[in-house]
């Protein structure tokens, strides 16, 4: 815990939500949401399904633009620009806030192709020798270099599911985003693909803003520095990681990281 | 509070409670053993006490291995990872007093009985209820997850060395008036300071139980019984 709070950087927000709401048709799913979403600490949100955790974190780049009856109220800012203003190009945004899904989910081509896919169609590679640069770069802060260097034009569904979810981060790198948001990002996989995964997060710290969404409570122990508990639409608590996991102020924080929910 | 989904979890922390809640009777009526052995010079009592301290500290590694087994399998949070870590501190220090009313039990043999010695042996007695009044507090203070209680025994405390005190005085004055009685007093002074002490280590549990029911740790307090060494 000592530990966990000497690595607590201070508060320096990245992103801003402000009394966000959500409604699918009728159904309001989020319920006037504050957050700030600090560039230098993981935040990890929790909560029992349903909670709208996944549902907030896809108003952070838009995704949620994809859902025919979906409608967001509220204010959200990426370095203090409204990310839902008209002027806003949303391919950009997704570029600059990048995603990494429950399931692995790489293109089916090859894992050099997986990379170099992003940096292309936003024309950040000038030529092929500058392209093998961002894709070793890419797949290195991965930690997935030494693993398939010899392999590059193999196919990335070949892959195993750990290396297939580290594939898909190495893609959302490549386009250099500021912020990656991570939805479940281990769910499907085994303990030690998990752990390297979050070890990957750790590293990543720092140099880009980072969200994970998880069901495991001992992952978001592991990983984050920030927790935000989710129920039912509302953001109930939202702290620092210890002093969630030690001594959560509210009681239904209490109640469900106990295990005592519902 | 409300029941864990994992059923088996409640039956760990019932448990675990059951053995510190057994403890903590066994080690206050170690000390009130003790304390009755010394008033009727009674050498069967004491050996009792020297004899039974073998459970406290059975129990104590009983929940030595079920805190670490709970944290291993149930891997409890916030509070429920404080009243385990709590367990875990708390029967360390039980443990403790038991072996200060050991060590009380273990001296009654070695003062004679003696009329004379009334006066400063008065005191004890009441010493000894109060600190063992408090260790009871302690743990029933655990045991209902009450924090008033367990800071109503933190200030409890003073009585205690206040105790110590006038015990000290007492015994000093008592021995340079009848040197003859000095090696029966200086088993007493020992006595005294084993009160003392278990005074300060039922302030410690409590200290424990305060920020296992709250998450606050209470401020750094003066210990007492040193009042003596300032004169």
């Amino acid at each position: 815990m000592t530990e966990e709070q000497e690595q607590l950087k201070p508060a320096n927000p990245k992103m801003t939500a402000r009394d966000v709401k959500v409604f699918y048709g009728p159904k309001q799913a989020i319920k006037g949401v504050s957050i700030d979403v600090d560039m230098d600490n993981v935040t990890a949100f929790i909560g029992p399904s349903g909670c709208g955790k996944s549902t907030f974190l896809r108003t952070l780049n838009r995704m949620n633009d994809t859902v025919a009856s979906a409608r967001v109220e509220g204010l959200i800012t990426l370095d203090g620009e409204d990310i839902y203003a008209s002027g806003m190009d949303v391919v950009q945004l997704r570029a600059r806030v990048g995603m990494v899904f429950q399931k692995p989910n790489p293109f089916p081509k090859s894992i050099y192709e997986n990379i170099a896919y992003g940096p292309r169609i936003h024309g950040l590679a000038h030529g092929k020798a500058d392209m093998d640069v961002i894709v070793e770069k890419s797949l290195r802060r991965a930690g997935l270099w030494e693993e398939v260097k010899d392999r590059l034009q193999d196919s990335g569904t070949a892959l195993s599911g750990g290396q297939q979810q580290r594939l898909c981060i190495g893609r959302a790198i490549a386009v250099e985003p500021e912020v990656i948001l991570m939805d479940e990002p281990c769910s499907a996989l085994d303990p030690i693909a998990t752990a390297k995964i979050e070890e990957l997060i750790h590293e990543l710290r720092g140099r880009y803003a980072i969200v994970i969404v998880t069901h495991n409570m001992q992952q978001a122990a592991r990983v984050s520095q920030r927790t935000a508990f989710f129920h039912l639409g509302d953001l109930v608590e939202y702290g620092v990681t210890s002093d969630i996991f030690t001594n959560p102020k509210q009681e239904r924080t209490k109640d469900y990281i106990t295990g005592r929910y519902g | 509070m409300a029941e864990h989904t994992i059923k088996a979890f409640d039956d760990d922390i019932d448990r675990l409670r059951g053995l510190i809640a057994e403890m903590g009777g066994r080690a206050e009526a170690a000390i009130e053993n003790a304390m009755l052995a010394l008033q009727r010079q009674d050498k069967e009592l004491a050996a009792q006490v020297v004899a039974d301290d073998k459970r406290i500290d059975a129990i104590e590694a009983e929940v030595e291995k079920l805190v670490v087994q709970v944290i291993a399998l149930r891997a409890p949070m916030a509070n429920d990872l404080r009243d385990v870590i709590a367990a875990l501190k708390i029967v360390g220090v039980v443990e403790r007093i038991g072996d200060y009313a050991k060590n009380i039990a273990k001296r009654v043999p070695l003062i004679a009985t003696n009329s004379r010695m009334l006066e400063p042996v008065s005191l004890l007695p009441s010493m000894g209820q109060v600190a063992g009044e408090m260790v009871h507090d302690a743990l029933n203070a655990f045991a209902a997850r009450d924090a008033d209680l367990a800071l109503a025994v933190v200030e409890r405390d003073t009585v205690v060395d206040d105790f110590y005190d006038s015990v000290f005085r007492t015994l000093v004055t008592f021995m340079v008036e009848n040197p003859k009685t000095i090696s029966e007093c200086a088993q007493l002074l020992f006595v005294a300071k084993n009160i003392e002490r278990i005074g300060d280590h039922a302030t410690n549990v409590a200290e424990m139980v305060y920020y296992a029911a709250t998450g606050q740790t209470l401020p750094d307090r003066e210990r007492g019984g040193m009042q003596q060494l300032e004169n």
